[in-house]
C-alpha cells in the first residue's frame, strides 16, 4: 500500500533469528531441585524491511509484546541474536546500548502510565534530547518540541500543559511527538491503540500512517486487534505460545490464512456488518492457550487443533515457505 | 427454564420502557450530566446493543436499570418501567427489588467484580438460587450443575467444588453468565462482556450468549464499544453520544445506512477485517465535557454537516423512517458524503 523506499539497500532494518526468552520463575520438585522456566518466546525468526510496518499479533501470553522488548533489549535473550542495521545488538552494552537506543523508540498502550504527570509536556518532549545531548541550547530545543507537537497534531499552547489536561487520543500524541523526537529508525508500538475509543484510535491510526509516510519510519506494531493490525501492515507475523506460526503478506494472510491457528483467529474476530456477520461460521477451536511453564512438545498449537494428527504431537514444524506470499510452520497446510 | 410470559402484563406492554431517563453525578468540580435523556424500549424476547464511546453514558444508562447508581450519582429526572410499572421512585422500591437481581439480571466486563475469590463455585450459585428461587441447599447444588453444563462448562461436577482463582478469565465469564441465569430471568444485560477477553475467547462467549438468547427467549441489553460485536448478537441498536441515544433502529439499516452524522463516524472509523480503505473515517476532537454541556446538538463541534441551527438547539429523537429514530436536524443528509465503509468484499 505505502510507497516503499529506494531498493538501495537490500539488508534489512532489523533481523531477528532464534529469538528466545525465558523467565525463571521459582523452583519445583523434591527441595525445589527443579529449576522452572516460563517459555516466554521460543526461537522466533523473522525482518523488517526500512520503510515497512510487520505488524506482531496473538493472544495474550502469545509472546508477542516480550519479542518487542527483547528486541530493544529491556528483557534479558536467553538465546537467538537480534541484527540492527546490520551490526548484532545481542549483546551491546552500557554506552552503545543507549547510543543504540537513539535509533528505536517504543509507544506503549497506555498513554497515561508513560507521561510523567508532574512533567509540562515541553519538558516531556525535549527530555530525549537533553538526554542524548542533540539539542544543547534551550531556544532550539524548544522549536524543536513546537515542531513535533505540529507534526503529530497538538495544539501550540499543548507544550506548557501537564499531562492531565490531555485526553487519552492526545496523550498518545504527546508519545508520539516524544518518540519522534530522536527521529528514530525503528518504532516499536506496543497495542497503541488499545486503550483508545474507536473515534480517537481512528486518528492515532491515520497519524501513525502519514507519520511513515513523512519519515519513512519502520513500524513493529503490536497488536491484539487484528482489523486495526490489517489496516497498517505490510506484513503480519502470527504468534501462538511463545511460537511464530505464520508470517505472510497482509492480504495473503486474510484471503488464505495457512495455520489453522491463524484461520481460527481471523473467523473470531467479529465483522462490523451485521448481515455478514450473522452468516459468517467460525472455526470451532475450544480450549485456551497452554501453560508457557510446560508448553506441550511437538507443535504448540496440537491441543487445539481441528486438523490435528500424530505426528503433531510429537515433531515440531518448521516455519517454511508456502507459496503465495506465505510462510507458515504446519506439517498438514 | 424458558421465560414464560406472566398474565398479569398485557402483550404490548414492552418489557422494559427507559423514559426520558436522566442521571448527574454530584462531584466537586460539578454536577456531571452523564445521562441526559435516554429513552428506548425493548420487548420481549428482543436483543438492543447500546453502543458509545467511553463517557457516551451507556453503562450508566444499564447501571440505572439495575438500580445500580450510587451516591454522588443519583436518578433526577426520567422513569424506568418493567412491564408496565414504574421501578423508580417510593412506590417503586418494594416492586425493584423484587425485580431487579431476579427477573433483570446483569453481568460486567470483569467476571471477577460478580464472584466471591473466597467462595467456591458452587457455592456461589447455589446463593442465588436460593435467595431467588428458595431452593434449598441439595436441590440448589444440583441445579449448580446443570447451570454449569449449559454455559458450557465440561466436568460441572468437579468444577461447582473449586473457587475462581481455578478457572481462566473466559471460563469465568461463563460462571458469571450462569450466576446470572440462575434466577431464570427475562433480561439479561450484559455490559461489556467480552472487551477483557482474547478474541477466540471473546467468540466463544458471544455464541454462547446468542444460543441461550435463543434457547430461553431471554431479552438482552448489550453495552459496548465494539460495533463487531453488536453485529453479530443484536437485532435492533441505540447509539448514543454524550449522554443521548442518537439513532436507533434495525442494526443492519443503521450500519448499511446511518442517519446521524456520528453513527456515520462510528462505523467508519471502525476498522474492518474483511475491507480495506485507504484511510479510516477520523472524527475530529473529542467529546464534549458533560459539566457544561452545550446548549444544542452535542455532536455539533465535531460534526461535519453542523449548521447554525445545531449549536442553538439540541434536537429531539423523532421518527423519520419507519423504526428508525434519529436525534439531528440534518438527519440522513450524511448520505451526500457517501457510504461510510466501501460495500463488503
Amino acid at each position: 500500500m505505502r510507497p516503499s523506499l529506494p531498493e538501495a539497500d537490500t539488508e534489512p532494518l532489523l533481523r531477528v533469528e532464534g529469538l528466545t526468552v525465558h523467565f525463571p520463575v521459582g523452583r519445583a520438585g523434591f527441595w525445589g531441585r527443579q529449576k522452572q522456566v516460563l517459555h516466554a518466546v521460543d526461537g522466533v525468526t523473522f525482518d523488517i524491511k526500512r520503510g515497512e510496518t510487520l505488524g506482531l499479533v496473538g493472544e495474550s501470553g502469545s509472546g508477542k509484546s516480550t519479542t518487542g522488548r527483547a528486541i530493544l533489549r529491556k528483557v534479558p535473550i536467553t538465546a537467538g541474536s537480534i541484527v540492527f542495521k546490520g551490526q548484532d545488538i545481542t549483546g551491546v552494552k552500557g554506552e552503545e546500548l543507549r547510543q543504540l537506543r537513539r535509533h528505536m523508540q517504543l509507544v506503549f498502550q497506555d498513554p497515561y502510565g508513560s507521561l510523567n504527570p508532574r512533567m509540562r509536556v515541553l519538558d516531556i518532549v525535549s527530555e530525549p534530547l537533553i538526554v542524548h545531548g542533540l539539542e544543547p541550547n534551550t531556544e532550539a530545543c524548544s522549536e524543536r518540541v513546537l515542531d513535533l507537537l505540529e507534526i503529530v497534531g497538538l495544539p501550540k499552547d499543548a507544550a506548557d500543559r501537564y499531562p492531565h489536561s490531555f485526553s487519552g487520543g492526545q496523550r498518545q500524541r504527546v508519545v508520539i511527538a516524544r518518540a519522534l523526537a530522536l527521529r528514530p529508525d525503528l518504532i516499536i508500538a506496543d497495542e497503541p491503540v488499545s486503550a483508545l475509543d474507536v473515534s480517537i484510535q481512528a486518528q492515532i491510526v491515520n497519524l501513525l500512517a502519514d507519520l511513515q509516510d513523512e519519515f519513512g519510519l519502520t513500524y513493529l506494531f503490536i497488536a491484539h486487534d487484528l482489523s486495526v493490525v490489517r489496516h497498517l501492515s505490510d506484513r503480519i507475523a502470527v504468534m501462538y505460545s511463545g511460537k511464530l506460526v505464520e508470517l505472510s503478506d497482509r492480504d495473503a494472510i486474510y484471503d488464505r490464512p495457512t495455520h489453522p491457528y491463524t484461520e481460527a483467529l481471523l473467523s473470531s474476530v467479529p465483522i462490523p456488518d451485521p448481515v455478514l456477520q450473522r452468516e459468517r461460521r467460525r472455526v470451532p477451536l475450544t480450549g485456551e492457550i497452554p501453560n508457557p511453564i510446560s508448553p506441550p512438545p511437538g507443535c504448540r498449537f496440537h491441543t487445539r487443533c481441528p486438523i490435528v494428527q500424530d505426528r503433531c504431537r510429537s515433531e515440531e514444524p518448521p516455519l517454511e515457505d508456502k507459496g503465495a506470499g506465505s510462510v507458515a510452520a504446519c506439517w498438514f497446510r | 427454564m424458558a421465560a414464560v410470559p406472566d398474565m398479569e402484563t398485557p402483550l404490548d406492554v414492552p418489557l422494559l420502557a427507559v423514559d426520558d431517563l436522566q442521571v448527574s453525578f454530584f462531584t466537586r468540580r460539578g454536577v456531571v450530566q452523564a445521562v441526559r435523556g435516554a429513552s428506548f424500549t425493548l420487548d420481549r424476547g428482543q436483543t438492543i446493543g447500546l453502543v458509545g464511546e467511553s463517557g457516551s453514558g451507556k453503562s450508566v444508562t444499564s447501571r440505572a436499570v439495575m438500580g445500580l447508581i450510587e451516591l454522588p450519582g443519583r436518578i433526577v429526572a426520567g422513569d424506568i418501567r418493567w412491564k408496565g410499572k414504574s421501578l423508580l421512585g417510593k412506590d417503586g422500591h418494594a416492586y425493584s427489588d423484587r425485580i431487579r437481581g431476579k427477573e433483570i439480571s446483569i453481568i460486567f466486563q470483569d467476571p471477577m467484580t460478580s464472584l466471591n475469590p473466597l467462595m467456591k463455585i458452587g457455592d456461589q450459585i447455589g446463593e442465588v438460587l436460593g435467595h431467588h428461587l428458595g431452593m434449598d441447599r441439595s436441590s440448589a447444588d444440583k441445579r449448580a450443575v446443570e447451570l454449569l453444563d449449559l454455559v458450557g462448562i465440561s466436568f460441572p461436577r468437579q468444577r461447582v467444588k473449586q473457587y475462581p482463582y481455578e478457572f481462566s478469565g473466559g471460563m469465568n465469564q461463563r460462571v458469571a453468565i450462569a450466576m446470572a441465569l440462575a434466577s431464570e430471568p427475562e433480561l439479561l444485560i450484559a455490559d461489556e462482556p467480552t472487551t477483557a477477553l482474547d478474541v477466540t475467547i471473546q467468540a466463544q462467549i458471544l455464541e454462547l450468549l446468542q444460543q441461550l438468547q435463543t434457547d430461553l427467549g431471554l431479552a438482552v441489553l448489550l453495552i459496548t464499544h465494539d460495533l463487531g460485536v453488536v453485529a453479530g448478537l443484536c437485532q435492533r441498536l441505540a447509539v448514543m453520544y454524550a449522554g443521548r441515544i442518537v439513532e436507533t433502529g434495525q442494526a443492519e439499516e443503521i450500519y448499511s445506512d446511518p442517519g446521524h452524522p456520528y453513527a456515520w463516524g462510528l462505523i467508519g472509523s471502525t476498522p474492518r477485517l474483511d475491507v480495506v480503505v485507504p484511510k479510516l473515517v477520523s472524527i475530529a476532537g473529542a467529546p464534549p465535557d458533560l459539566i457544561r454541556p452545550p446548549v444544542g446538538c452535542a455532536y455539533a463541534p465535531r460534526c461535519p454537516l453542523a449548521v447554525e441551527l445545531c449549536e442553538q438547539v439540541s434536537p429531539e429523537l423523532i421518527e423519520h423512517l419507519p423504526h428508525r429514530k434519529v436525534a439531528c436536524h440534518r438527519a440522513f443528509d450524511i448520505r451526500t458524503v457517501g457510504a461510510p465503509v466501501a460495500a463488503g468484499s
